[in-house]
């Protein structure tokens, strides 16, 4: 076993990476870059995936460049970072709820989130930059996350209660939002609901990068932390027992986990369900071990975010179908996927 | 002879709420004046046509629909033995509005009598769906997987219809009204047609009072004694898909009415379904009254959907149902 792995020690956290990981995480990485120049090459304008990759480093013609540079590639862009966000929250999550089920848009994370959004949108009229949007988004998100902490906690937050409080805050944060919405001219319910459904549509650079520092900083903290998600997985008492402050521990990765949501829902809006698919694919090639599972399921959930995308963008037209439908469409079949071979244990 | 009194009771609150929410709005309406409107109809009084045009019939509306609600809330209750069912959690609620919203931007129908069998049909997919992926393996689900299932129903659902109505566009303000669960500008027109299904769904449970007593012993043991567990399910699912549907056609997927009135119904009169299931139509009356009364007054002079309501005072019980911990057999 320890040849397949590699240490990395310094004096704030040691890992173990495993090669298996190393592996994945580099096939994936390709293929997600691949997938990239193929999604930003179909479209009205067809662009091979050579020219997408030459317009990309800024060659080919003005005409293509532009094309590239000012919708399709900040799009594909956005898509690649909400859902490798979403994919690493959810892959937290059911590690520290300990529930395969779990995800941030089933346990109100992504409600939360939306509701703040909205709030912030239809409260300034409009007017509120994307800056505010992140922060009021990560604050609706980490604040249902704190809330569902609280009410779970009775000495000590059991999985299950807080799956269950959290399908509660989930339909209430739901409602919430559709109140604002009704309560708000109609100009801006329009553009509020369709941010609600969860779409890409119309991201600029400037999305991009409102998302990436959030993404960047909370994915690395995530991985740092894996170790004592890994502690957590073999249950409360065991964690207790390895000197592991469970209830201090498990609210800090529920509070990455949220910001991670939140800063997804405050660029794309309540995209759902791959906080749920995505980590189960990353542990069927990598195994459990949460070290390896984070960055894996990063990769998978771009992955998926893009593919939803491209799909809406391209099978209607002239319509484009936001990503969110998409997601739903092939996340709940494979919610009862899951939930079937649960069973069968 | 406590329990026939508290019923009682509950009709004259049921009577009060009533006449609270014919009364009260953005206008005022004195009891006299009411009165007058029903004996003494005068066609060029506002504040008659107010009440027999607006009034009477939202007010009718609520009373029906938050019956209806509990009532199949206090059924899947029974029959899942899960404290937490009902249907707006088990993705019943929004799976009718998917079939709606379905019928309405892609088979374009718009007649409201062909909106309930899109309810029927939707309530009954998600029905099955959620309870159907909970029960399956042996010793049938936990609760918190047939609530997790409802949920991804739920989302499942609701994802396509923003879908749908985001491609479609087309009347965008009255539907979304409608999505959140909404009896404000209801007319008798609209109630008119589901009333016979509501009729029909409250006597299959009225009728299954006492085979739900037998069945909440447990399976193991109502089969013993001769229940044919099968039929009286599937007798439930029929009076839940009714009712349930009915009010999704009617008034849209109100949040929690279903969860919170029959832990209060049970509280008041017991676990005996000839008690439990008319006590909990008649509180549900109340609550859904009250609560769209509320609705009108919070946002003056804009009103809140009553789902909203329903959904701000569902979820703290929910959340003192979940920590009770009785769910976790």
């Amino acid at each position: 076993m320890r040849s397949n792995r590699y240490a990395v020690r310094t004096r704030l956290f040691s890992y173990l990476i495993e090669r298996r990981a190393v592996f994945w995480t580099v096939v994936l990485t390709i293929a997600l870059v691949a997938l990239v120049c193929v999604s930003a090459g179909v479209g009205s304008l067809w662009i091979s995936p050579v020219e997408v990759l030459r317009g990309a480093f800024g060659f080919g013609d003005d005409a293509t460049r532009t094309v590239l540079y000012s919708f399709r590639l900040p799009r594909a862009a956005m898509s690649v970072l909400a859902g490798a966000c979403l994919a690493a929250s959810g892959a937290l999550l059911q590690s520290v709820s300990r529930n395969p089920l779990a995800s941030p848009d089933m346990i109100g994370v992504t409600g939360g989130a939306a509701a703040a959004g909205v709030a912030s949108l239809v409260l300034t009229g409009g007017a509120i930059g994307l800056t505010g949007l992140s922060l009021s988004a990560i604050g609706g998100a980490v604040a249902v996350a704190a809330l569902l902490f609280a009410l779970a906690w009775k000495g000590g937050v059991s999985p299950l209660r807080l799956v269950l409080i959290g399908v509660a805050l989930q339909t209430a944060a739901g409602s919430l939002s559709s109140f604002m919405i009704i309560l708000s001219p109609t100009y801006l319910a329009t553009q509020a609901f369709t941010w609600l459904t969860g779409s890409v549509y119309g991201s600029s650079w400037n999305n991009v990068g409102a998302l990436l520092p959030w993404a960047a900083g909370f994915g690395l903290v995530a991985w740092m932390l894996s170790r004592k998600a890994n502690v957590h997985e073999l249950g409360e008492d065991v964690a207790a027992s390895v000197g592991s402050r469970v209830s201090r521990e498990r609210s800090a990765l529920i509070a990455i986990s949220a910001a991670l949501a939140g800063a997804a829902v405050s660029q794309v809006g309540a995209i759902g369900f791959i906080g749920l698919m995505a980590p189960h694919m990353a542990r069927r090639l990598v195994g459990p071990a949460f070290g390896a599972v984070l960055p894996v399921s990063a990769c998978i959930g771009a992955m998926l975010l893009l593919i939803a995308d491209t799909l809406g963008r391209t099978a209607f037209p002239p319509n484009d179908i936001p990503a969110g439908v998409f997601t739903a469409a092939v996340g709940a079949p494979f919610f009862v996927y899951l939930l079937l071979r649960r069973k069968g244990k | 002879m406590k329990k026939p009194f508290g019923l009682l009771a509950c009709v004259v609150l049921l009577c009060g709420f009533g006449f609270l929410s014919i009364a009260y709005g953005s206008r005022s309406i004195d009891l006299y004046t009411v009165w007058q409107a029903f004996a003494a109809f005068d066609g060029t009084s506002a504040d008659h046509l107010i009440v027999r045009n607006t009034r009477l019939p939202r007010t009718l509306v609520a009373a029906a629909v938050g019956a209806a609600l509990a009532v199949s809330g206090a059924i899947m209750q029974t029959v899942t033995r899960n404290p937490l069912a009902s249907p707006s959690i088990f993705g019943v609620n929004s799976g009718a509005a998917l079939c709606i919203i379905v019928a309405i931007s892609v088979l374009s129908i718009d007649s409201q009598s062909q909106f309930i069998w899109a309810a029927f049909l939707g309530a009954a997919l998600a029905a099955g769906a959620a309870y159907g992926l909970g029960s399956v393996g042996r010793g049938g689900g936990s609760p918190v997987n047939i609530t997790l299932a409802g949920a991804a129903v739920t989302a499942f659902a609701s994802s396509i219809t923003q879908g749908i109505m985001l491609v479609n566009g087309r009347s965008f303000d009255q539907i979304i009204f409608w999505l959140v669960g909404s009896v404000a500008g209801r007319e008798m027109p609209m109630l008119l047609p589901v009333l016979p299904f509501l009729a029909i769904g409250a006597i299959v449970c009225f009728a299954l009072a006492a085979p739900l007593n037998t069945l909440a012993l447990g399976e193991d043991v109502a089969r013993g004694l001769g229940q044919r567990v099968g039929a009286v399910k599937l007798g439930a699912a029929a009076a839940v898909v009714l009712l349930a549907g009915s009010s999704v056609a009617v008034a849209g997927p109100i949040a929690f009415v279903g969860i919170v009135v029959p832990h209060i119904a049970r509280f008041v009169a017991g676990r005996d379904h000839r008690w439990l299931l008319p006590y909990s139509a008649l509180l549900g009356s109340v609550l859904l009254l009250g609560a769209d009364v509320i609705a009108r007054f919070v946002a003056m002079p804009n009103e809140l959907p009553v789902g909203v309501v329903t959904a701000l005072i569902g979820v703290p019980f929910f959340v003192w149902v979940a920590r009770r911990d009785v769910h976790a057999k």
